[in-house]
């Protein structure tokens, strides 16, 4: 009796162990790990990359581009996302460990929108006067044509890439003003905004609800634009940047039918739908 | 269940540690003869002797096992730390030696990075004064109600529920803040920023409350009960009862309580980030941001470029933190057993 049901427990578990093992073998695992900006696009992507082709198991993490790079150097991850590119120092680790500086892939592109309060009366500013107020040189809204409050100036973490693409791009590289309030992740930043009636902030287009978008002007006399498809795609918005992809060379095989994927019509169609914007 | 083997162990425990005759129950009644036997010619068998051994061998084991890994934890920390004391430590624009750490400025992700740890100690303790300002006089004042005042039935809801508010993830005490208390706060006194100090300590309290009232709570009661019978016999309120007697009574786990409280509201992290604005301030306005320790290595941890300077100083930071626990738990400890414990416990001791 005890034996009969010893091998029946044996057989089943044996069994199953095979059948895993054989749907294991069967399934080519790609791992992708980074930008938290980029997380929920890249899980899109994944489900339904999964969806149209069962072989291939897509495992997406955040962490941050900082730990996805960290993680393609450390050779924990197939893919990296990143929403900054990959800086000098990182590249010469990359170079000591595989000898190659990897290979950049931009994905989609993104309009840093910037947010302020529903109840503004501003509609729109000139990257000067924005590169003002985050120096902390311009501190009242009725500078900028507002009303006589003071501006409560909102930024993201200097963990995120869209701290630096902001930094690099609208303040020309100078450092942001100590005053400036830095909160962790664009949706805190859209909260804060939209509770703070003197309140401004910046982050991702696909993140303002509830939040007006100010219109940005390239100079002081050229017109104004939202981050909009037509806007950005035209390259007429001011603040875009590209979101990557990281490789450690150049892809093949199962990797390289994804990203492929990522790159045709249908995978871009992903991108507009999560908020962001496709490269065409 | 009890094993024979078991059984007569602990009869024969019982014959060895009691002078007299043990009471004879039941279960032992029908297997004296044999355990005394055995008692009497080899007290303990080769067997009990190796079980014993390793059981609290292992037990001795996992033990150390914690104690272990926080020493491996403090090797990695400081391993990390290493190249800023050994000059080793750079960045995109060169070498940072460690008297950069002891300047103003926080801008470490900067064209011209600057490494000024000092807004950052300064923060931490800003809010962690606040928090305990205002966590340690309601938080001892609930214990005083419900160890004193609360009829049971209250006091049997009121203490889960002060407790269950230890368990708040402090993500969600956070969010809480920066959504609605910071509106509240805002409103309330009239100020600019939202996000400010006084609003992270406010919510740090929410934390710390729970932590400093379970503590005191548990002092209060394990007081004698002669003490508060004797007090009310003399003639003393209630009121004056808690307040002169049983309070000062139990000061040294007060005491305690409340050191435990600021080590918990130095070390948070989540409250602090969401709510205080992080902005690396040193202002002495409670409304104003702060920037603490471990909201700024909470913050910038994911994204650094690993192994390069600011990794290393945020190690460093975590340094700072550990150090400012020990000797806060060295503190508690030194203050409680030499001072406060002799001090209340009277010529008893």
């Amino acid at each position: 009796m005890k034996i009969k049901k010893a091998a029946a427990v044996a057989v089943i578990g044996a069994v199953t162990l095979c059948g895993a093992l054989a749907v294991y073998a069967a399934t080519k695992t790609i791992t992708v790990k980074g930008s938290d900006t980029m997380v929920i696009l890249a899980q899109r992507w994944a489900e339904k990359y999964m969806a149209k082709d069962s072989n291939v198991t897509v495992q997406v993490t955040g962490g941050g581009s900082g730990v996805g790079i960290s993680a393609l150097i450390n050779g924990t991850t197939d893919i990296c996302d990143a929403s900054r590119p990959m800086k000098k120092s990182e590249q010469e680790k990359l170079k000591q460990k595989y000898n190659t500086i990897g290979v950049e892939i931009p994905v989609a592109r993104d309009g840093i929108t910037l947010y302020a309060n529903e109840g503004n009366p501003v509609n729109e500013l000139s990257l000067d006067q924005i590169k003002a107020i985050y120096l902390g040189e311009i501190k009242n809204w009725k500078d900028v044509g507002g009303s006589d409050a003071k501006i409560i100036v909102y930024g993201r973490e200097n963990s995120s890439g869209t701290f630096e693409f902001f930094r690099d791009e609208v303040l020309k590289g100078a450092d942001y003003s100590p005053l400036v309030q830095s909160l962790p992740g664009t949706a805190a930043i859209v909260n804060a905004v939209a509770n703070d009636n003197n309140g401004i902030g910046y982050g991702g287009a696909a993140y303002a609800k509830g939040v007006k978008r100010i219109k940005v002007r390239k100079t002081a006399s050229s017109p104004a634009y939202e981050a909009t498809l037509q806007t950005i795609t035209a390259g007429k918005y001011p603040i875009a940047r590209y979101l990557y992809l990281y490789v450690r060379a150049k892809p093949t095989g199962e990797m390289k039918a994804y990203i492929d994927w990522i790159l045709s019509p249908e995978g871009q169609s992903v991108v507009n739908d999560v908020g962001y914007f496709p490269l065409k | 269940m009890i094993l024979p083997e078991e059984t007569s162990r602990i009869a024969s425990e019982r014959v060895a540690s009691l002078p007299f005759e043990p009471e004879p129950t039941t279960m032992l009644e029908s297997i004296r003869p044999i355990s005394r036997q055995r008692a009497a010619m080899k007290p303990r068998s080769r067997m009990a002797t190796v079980q014993e051994f390793c059981i609290e061998k292992s037990i001795a084991g996992i033990a150390f096992i914690s104690f272990a890994f926080i020493i491996l934890i403090l090797v990695f920390v400081f391993r990390e730390a290493l190249p800023l004391f050994t000059g080793n430590a750079t960045d995109d624009v060169g070498r940072v030696p460690l008297f950069r750490l002891f300047t103003f400025s926080w801008q470490p992700v900067s064209n011209t990075p600057a490494y000024g740890i000092y807004p950052l100690i300064f923060g931490s303790f800003k809010v962690t004064l606040i928090s305990v300002a205002v966590a340690a006089p309601v938080a001892i004042l609930a214990a005083l109600f419900t160890t004193v005042f609360a009829p049971k039935a209250i006091k049997e809801i009121l203490k889960p529920c002060i407790e269950i508010l230890a368990g708040f993830p402090s993500v969600v005490i956070g969010f809480f803040a920066l959504t609605v208390l910071a509106s509240a706060v805002q409103k309330l006194f009239g100020i600019d920023y939202r996000l400010n100090a006084f609003t992270g300590g406010l919510a740090l309290s929410l934390a710390v409350i729970p932590i400093i009232f379970t503590i005191t709570e548990d002092a209060l009661s394990a007081l004698p009960k002669s003490m508060r019978e004797a007090s009310l016999a003399l003639g003393a309120t209630p009121w004056e009862t808690a307040a002169f007697v049983l309070l000062p009574a139990a000061t040294p786990g007060v005491f305690a309580a409340i050191l435990l409280g600021v080590g918990r509201a130095f070390g948070e992290t989540m409250i602090v980030l969401m709510a205080t604005g992080n902005a690396a301030l040193i202002s002495p306005s409670i409304f104003q941001s702060v920037r603490t320790m471990s909201a700024t290595i909470g913050a910038e941890m994911a994204e650094v470029v690993f192994g390069d300077a600011h990794y290393s100083i945020l190690f460093f930071i975590g340094i700072c933190l550990f150090l400012f626990s020990l000797v806060l738990n060295l503190t508690a400890e030194f203050v409680v057993r030499n001072y406060l414990m002799k001090r209340f416990s009277g010529s008893s001791r």
